[in-house]
């Protein structure tokens, strides 16, 4: 006797495995995103150019740093999803796979760098 | 031997999955349409979303440096606020504010609003324009 209803037997069988997981992920770091670009193109922008001592003054107030991290985690997360649609459209075969895995690696190292040397500013 | 798509037996060799896999004919696409504000802004959005890695990698190794020390600071602060990092942050700041729009506009169709072509087309130049502006004011206020 079968306990599975028919939608649990669909979910994941189709051609690209899941839904529109990838998609809402999209929107909900895009939606983030426009508010966070505004704040650190403004924050980081005010003291790129700045001597040494004042920047890292700067990032040890909360507001500035905390922009930061948000928007470099964020960014590259949002980052990491659109750049593998791309190469999912261009790229084929064995290509396609390494190139997405070297993407979404390069892109969380982007984000713990960034996290990290933040952190390590503001404490 | 000539056979309808899909019910081709497989070729010599062959299994069932990998017949004329990769050789398949192609309908003409991009190269024989003449560029539109739809595909054009389309288009950018998609450049300007993976172009913004390289702005994104320069800030992260500002940071980094920041942290690292004075020395380390001077050399990455010293590359970003050259001629040539100061025109990659102000293509970079158009990218941004280019893409930003670009997202605002994929939010609108998402909600099911602007899908007909006239409505897509305006915001197309609206997205052009209003990042020129942006961008304008960006380097006003900075």
């Amino acid at each position: 006797m079968a306990f599975l209803t028919d939608r649990k037997r669909a979910v994941g069988m189709g051609s690209a495995k899941s839904g529109t997981h990838h998609h809402w992920q999209m929107m909900v770091t895009s939606v983030a995103l426009l508010v966070l670009v505004p704040l650190f193109v403004f924050t980081f922008g005010m003291i790129l150019g700045a001597p040494y001592a004042d920047v890292i003054a700067y990032y040890q107030r909360p507001f500035p740093a905390v922009v930061a991290i948000l928007t470099l985690l964020v960014g590259f997360f949002h980052f990491r999803l659109g750049v593998q649609t791309v190469i999912e459209d261009y790229v084929h075969g064995f290509a396609r796979k390494a190139a997405i895995i070297f993407m979404i690696c390069l892109s969380y190292a982007a984000a713990g760098f960034a996290v990290f040397a933040i952190i390590r500013i503001a404490l | 031997m000539r056979c309808r798509a899909g019910q081709c037996p497989p070729l010599k060799g062959t299994t069932m999955a990998d017949v004329n896999r990769g050789n398949r004919p192609l309908s003409p696409h991009l190269t024989i349409y003449r560029p539109q504000w739809t595909s054009i802004t389309s288009i950018l959005v998609r450049i300007t979303g993976n172009a913004l890695l390289v702005a994104g990698l320069l800030i992260v190794w500002w940071f980094v440096a920041a942290a690292t020390g004075p020395a380390a600071f001077a050399l990455a602060d010293g590359v970003l606020t050259s001629w040539f990092g100061k025109l990659v942050m102000l293509g970079s700041i158009w990218a941004l504010w280019y893409h930003s729009l670009g997202g605002l506009r994929h939010l609108v169709w998402d909600s099911g609003r602007m899908l007909d072509v006239a409505s897509s087309e305006r915001a197309g130049q609206a997205m052009v324009a209003l990042s020129v502006v942006l961008t304008v004011v960006t380097v006003i206020i900075l």
